[in-house]
């Protein structure tokens, strides 16, 4: 009934020809244009004020109103140890990639291969830490491992030594990095391994193939999308990490996070701030692209020979 | 071990041949369900075997404890009079066809068939001679080499599978339904094909679908399971004139069935559609009669005839050269084919008597 009732109204507007809009935009832009508005707002807006920033006098709020290089300038001189921050920051990400990469890579294969029915419920437990605050979480660890602690005193009331001086080390910093990151890098790889068709690998080894042969011909290079996810998603996440650094380092490293969050707080030096956030984006987003270039996901889905 | 020509020209000679794998008492469970039920089979060498069965009789699961993919739970496989049961697939000289395939998606064509001879680790100039050699036997361009595998066309594919089989140089080929999502055309052609290459090859064969046409087509000897055991293996020609049982000639294509029993007087009488009927030979005392339609006919009123119904006559529908007509005896349904005849076509809701020879029906126990 409904549409017999709609259907002239349709007629007659068609009828009138196109309105003042629909000549330029198709339907779907035209549905599309709320989000391009939030993410103008939302997202380029801030990203503009930013780079905008990066160019005041330093110390100052003139954003727009001056133009110079002086944070830049002052960032590149090597009497500034900035760079430290740079360096350890991408050295404790990739670290942290890299380690992450060889713990996660047998608990996605038992999830995706072996697990079975009580995948589900290991999956839940990798996810549930995820429910509690980070910075409560490291606090958690502290306790484990401080001087005293959770660690040292079971080991001292069994009789023994007690643990090793670990608290406040890069050492902490990055176990924390990979405590913190691992269901970032499981899960992407889980989806990876999963999307490899069982009959490819029982083909390979029905046609000769061993267990050694079979993981790098066939089940590597076709988990290699979710791999790749994994990876880049825990080093952009790790790149930009500070709680780890504060809580579990006890700042017995500096990471560029943190500089950047001193000149916005304590130095109150916002330009200063905003040219390391550029620089620090820079970085991360070239070595992201170079990432992304390398998931040829078109090839590994045959869409292009 | 290159691939000889070795034709097979009588199909009888492959079953009187040595047998190269034979099973005892063969048996697979999943938990408490029986998938294959103690199955006895010797398969001769060189021999194009197939296994018909519907789905979920245990077909699959037999063709994968070949191929070594799943450990049968008890019994027998032996390969040349030698057990390998628990040999590992990839030490076994046998190589299954895929029902989907199981092209390598991020290979191109070329690698694809490769891959089994880079396994065994041969040379790259003898792989790439091999390939084209495939390639050429399969019917596929040679240009294809460097071509995403997912790229090409079904049938392409097909032949990209069967090349890559080849490649590692099996003794004996598993086929588990590989045809089976091809459109109706291109499965026929790929049907002879493949027992052209069977031909030219001369390897041993075995393969699976539930499409007893299809086993037709291709096979020197059909096995027909149901749940998990062998209920017939003999010839097409054996399958198809005597079954020996109803699932078999029901199997087999649409049949009618008359449910019978022995009568005093040496006829059987029907308990189902009513009648009397004679059957040749020496028949069991209850069992089923079994009419292709093709050996019944529209009989004319003063005809006489060994077997006779009445019945009403439903539809009919034109098969080309053939006619097929639907009649309604009380709740059941009959059919008869027979030729286009020049005559005039008898008409619909009217009683006509249809009958048959005996010795053109087919007697089962029940």
């Amino acid at each position: 009934m409904n549409e017999i009732v709609a259907s002239p109204t349709i007629a007659q507007a068609r009828a009138a020809g196109p309105r003042f809009g629909e000549r330029m935009l198709s339907a779907g832009a035209r549905c599309a244009i709320p989000v391009y508005v939030l993410l103008a707002l939302g997202f380029l807006a801030p990203l503009f004020a930013v780079v905008a920033y990066s160019f005041a006098t330093p110390r100052g709020f003139d954003v727009f109103r001056t133009f110079t290089l002086e944070n830049y300038r002052q960032i590149l001189d090597p009497a500034n140890t900035v760079w430290m921050s740079f360096a350890w920051s991408l050295g404790l990400a990739l670290l942290t990639v890299a380690i992450l990469t060889l713990v996660a890579y047998p608990i996605a294969y038992g999830l995706a291969r072996l697990f079975g029915r009580s995948a589900g419920l290991v999956s839940v437990l990798f996810v549930f830490p995820l429910f509690v605050s980070e910075n409560i979480r490291l606090y958690g660890w502290v306790l484990f491992f401080i001087k005293g602690g959770v660690l040292d005193g079971t080991l001292k009331a069994m009789g023994l030594p007690g643990a090793p001086e670990f608290l406040f080390t890069p050492a902490a910093t990055l176990f924390g990095m990979v405590y913190v990151y691992l269901p970032f890098m499981l899960f992407p790889m889980v989806l990876g391994l999963s999307m490899v068709p069982r009959d490819l690998i029982d083909a390979a080894r029905d046609m000769g193939a061993g267990r050694l042969q079979i993981w790098h011909e066939v089940e590597l290079p076709l988990a290699m999308p979710g791999i790749l996810i994994g990876m880049l998603l825990t080093f952009v996440l790790a790149v930009g990490a500070v709680a780890e650094s504060k809580v579990l380092g006890g700042q017995s490293v500096i990471v560029i996070t943190q500089d950047i969050e001193i000149a916005f707080t304590y130095a109150q030096n916002w330009p200063f701030g905003s040219a390391l956030a550029v620089i620090l984006t820079l970085i991360v987003g070239v070595l992201t692209v170079l990432g992304i270039g390398r998931l040829d996901l078109d090839r590994i889905l045959g869409r292009r020979s | 071990m290159n691939m000889q020509t070795k034709p097979v020209t009588d199909p009888s000679a492959a079953a009187t041949r040595a047998s190269i794998l034979t099973l005892t008492n063969l048996v697979k469970t999943f938990g408490t369900y029986m998938a294959v039920d103690g199955i006895d089979l010797a398969v001769a060498d060189g021999e194009f075997l197939t296994i018909v069965g519907p789905s979920g009789c245990g077909k699959t699961t037999l063709l994968r404890m070949l191929a070594g993919l799943e450990l049968p739970t008890s019994g027998e496989i032996a390969l040349r009079g030698q057990v390998i049961n628990d040999l590992p697939p990839n030490r076994r000289p046998t190589c299954l066809v895929f029902q989907s395939l199981a092209l390598f998606p991020h290979r191109s064509v070329g690698e694809n068939i490769a891959f089994p001879m880079k396994m065994k680790g041969i040379a790259p100039e003898k792989r790439r001679a091999r390939v084209e050699e495939l390639m050429a036997l399969m019917r596929l361009p040679a240009h294809y080499v460097d071509r995403n595998v997912m790229r090409c066309s079904g049938g392409e594919r097909q032949r990209v599978a069967l090349a890559r089989a080849f490649a590692y140089d099996p003794e004996i080929l598993f086929f588990d339904e590989p045809l089976s999502a091809l459109d109706y055309k291109l499965r026929k052609e790929l049907e002879k094909e493949l027992k052209d290459i069977h031909k030219e090859t001369g390897k041993t064969f075995i393969y699976i679908t539930h499409s007893l046409e299809e086993a037709m087509v291709m096979s020197d000897r059909i096995a027909v399971m149901r749940s998990g055991r062998m209920l017939q293996v003999g010839t097409p020609e054996e399958i198809y004139t005597r079954p020996q049982s109803r699932f078999v000639a029901e199997f087999m294509g649409e049949v009618n069935v008359f449910p019978v029993r022995r009568a005093g007087d040496g006829m059987f009488d029907g308990t189902r559609i009513p009648g009397r009927f004679q059957v040749a030979g020496d028949p069991a005392a209850e069992g089923f009669i079994i009419v292709r339609p093709e050996a019944m006919r529209l009989v004319a009123p003063g005809e006489t005839v060994e077997n006779r119904i009445e019945a009403r006559l439903y539809n009919s529908y034109s098969l080309g050269s053939r006619m097929q007509f639907r009649l309604n005896v009380g709740e059941d349904h009959l059919i008869v084919e027979q030729l286009r005849a020049g005559g005039p076509m008898p008409d619909l809701d009217r009683e006509v008597s249809i009958g048959w020879d005996s010795r053109d029906a087919i007697f089962v126990e029940a």
